[in-house]
């Protein structure tokens, strides 16, 4: 059902963990549905430095948040910003058609740690 | 890697004089049963030593038997088949929430032909209540179709006495039984039921067959059309290697069903016993009215689906009522009804046991899977909060 690079960031999952005092923190899903990404930002100069996630989910929902992290470390809020759940789960070598739509929030996740530490921008001004 | 198959309840492997007796079968007794000659005589034969051994099993006389595609085809066939023959008598069918989707799905495309469906709820355990069975029974009801045992949980519900009251009532019982024949000891007349679903590879069988117990008498009209097998009630050319293997499956299991359960029995409350010991893991089900080969749990903070991948890559195979097993966003139907949150239900575990199963495949299990737990819930956000 899974490609084998899901399965390797389901298995190895990269980033995992929180970020204290992180620059932003994005969260989607619930567990009703199944699925909550929640995303820790660590930004400087406008670059994310580091990034972390802690996932609630399926083997999918594991791996696209893992990728999702890989795909942003380094970046620029602005590069990241243009990171697509789509581009998530190609980057994956794709997702089972039923997947997309549950488990692939992970740059949605991504999106709201961004706009949670523009927020916070804003507010230190 | 050991490799530990814990998923009994979905299917179980073949047996190896099954597949003797299937494979003798295909090579010297390929006749058409419906045809005159001696080729098709000897096939004829095979046929009702086989009808012989399934009904044998369920204490049925054979001709109550009839052979099926499966547990799904006796299911719609009954439903479909009883509620067309008694539409004159009435429109009232009741079932309960946590059926199989052969019988509700069938349920429900009923009411597209007119009929009133009334689907029973269930206790925490996942019963059905005879109460509620008999509220809701009126003279409009032809048919109450319950599940001998759950097929999640393994809950066994009381067919006995809800039969009792069916009967009572004059409307006709059917009882699907693909999770307890072969598990427990199973008569068709101590339970009372008109008709009951069986399917052969529960029981180490083939795939791709099943019966119908049909008591002498009971109304039922054909839902396929086209030959005059199965007294006209099943036509199409019968599966015979299949059909020859589900019965040297049912003889097999008349003769070890003691011995199993006890075997399996033993397993199930060592697993119980070592999952209860992880952190926030819930047994589902009845803690004693449920079959010897179930074992369910709830493992709280983790997503049942990522659970079932890394227990499958240390060898081990079980199931999950979680949504993302099945394709739909909604868990375990079963496991709602039972009143489980959407969330503990999403982290759901089912392991069923089988006769090749050893106590050293249980302590696999039960070392392998905390560690797993503790991974997951390590990654897990929901475990998080409930620390902070």
């Amino acid at each position: 059902m899974y490609t084998d690079k899901v399965m390797d960031h389901f298995m190895n999952p990269r980033n995992v963990g929180e970020i204290e005092n992180a620059s932003g923190v994005g969260e989607v899903g619930n567990a009703t549905c199944g699925d909550i990404m929640r995303i820790y930002l660590d930004v400087e100069d406008n670059i994310i430095k580091d990034v972390k996630f802690k996932t609630f989910g399926c083997g999918a929902a594991i791996a696209t948040s893992s990728m999702a992290t890989e795909l942003i470390k380094g970046k620029t809020i602005d590069e990241a910003l243009e990171l697509t759940n789509k581009a998530v789960a190609e980057a994956l070598g794709g997702l089972p058609p039923q997947k997309m739509h549950c488990s692939n929030l992970a740059a949605d996740a991504l999106h709201k740690a961004i706009a949670d530490y523009k927020a916070k921008q804003e507010e230190a001004k | 890697m050991r490799r530990v198959y814990l998923d009994h309840g979905a299917t179980t492997p073949v047996h190896p004089a099954v597949v003797e007796a299937m494979v003798d079968c295909m090579q010297n007794h390929f006749g058409n049963p419906s045809s005159v000659h001696s080729f098709g005589r000897e096939g004829k034969k095979l046929l009702e030593e086989a009808r012989a051994n399934v009904a044998s099993l369920i204490g049925a006389r054979p001709e109550e038997i009839i052979f099926t595609s499966g547990g799904t085809e006796a299911d719609n066939l009954t439903i479909f088949g009883v509620a067309r023959a008694l539409r004159k008598k009435g429109n009232h069918v009741i079932t309960s929430a946590v059926e199989h989707h052969a019988v509700l799905d069938a349920c429900q495309a009923l009411t597209k032909e007119g009929f009133e469906l009334t689907v029973l709820p269930v206790d925490e355990y996942g019963m059905v209540r005879v109460e509620d069975v008999k509220a809701a029974l009126k003279p409009e009801t032809i048919l109450v179709t319950i599940m001998h045992a759950n097929n999640e949980v393994g809950t066994i519900n009381p067919i006995k006495e809800i039969a009792q009251l069916v009967k009572a009532h004059g409307a006709v019982m059917h009882t699907d039984a693909v999770q307890t024949v072969g598990k427990i000891p199973v008569d068709v007349n101590d339970l009372g039921v008109d008709l009951m679903s069986l399917s052969s590879h529960k029981i180490y069988g083939p795939k791709g067959v099943g019966a119908l117990y049909i008591r002498k008498g009971t109304k039922l009209s054909p839902v396929t059309h086209g030959g005059g097998q199965e007294r006209k009630r099943r036509p199409g050319t019968e599966n015979l290697p299949g059909i020859v293997g589900f019965g040297k499956a049912a003889e097999i299991m008349a003769r070890e069903l003691p011995e199993e359960m006890g075997h399996m029995g033993r397993l199930r409350q060592r697993l119980i016993e070592g999952l209860l010991t992880i952190p926030d893991v819930k047994l589902n089900g009845h803690p004693t009215e449920r079959i010897p080969i179930n074992v369910n749990v709830s493992i709280r903070y983790v997503e049942g689906e990522s659970l079932l991948l890394m227990l499958d890559m240390k060898g081990i195979a079980g199931s999950s009522g979680s949504a993302c097993t099945s394709g739909s966003l909604d868990p375990s139907h079963v496991l709602l009804a039972m009143g489980l949150s959407h969330e503990v239900a999403h982290g759901s575990l089912r392991l069923t046991l089988g006769r090749d199963n050893t106590e050293e495949d249980i302590e696999y299990v039960l070392d392998v899977l905390p560690q797993i737990v503790e991974r997951l819930r390590a990654m897990s956000p929901l475990y998080a909060n409930k620390e902070g």
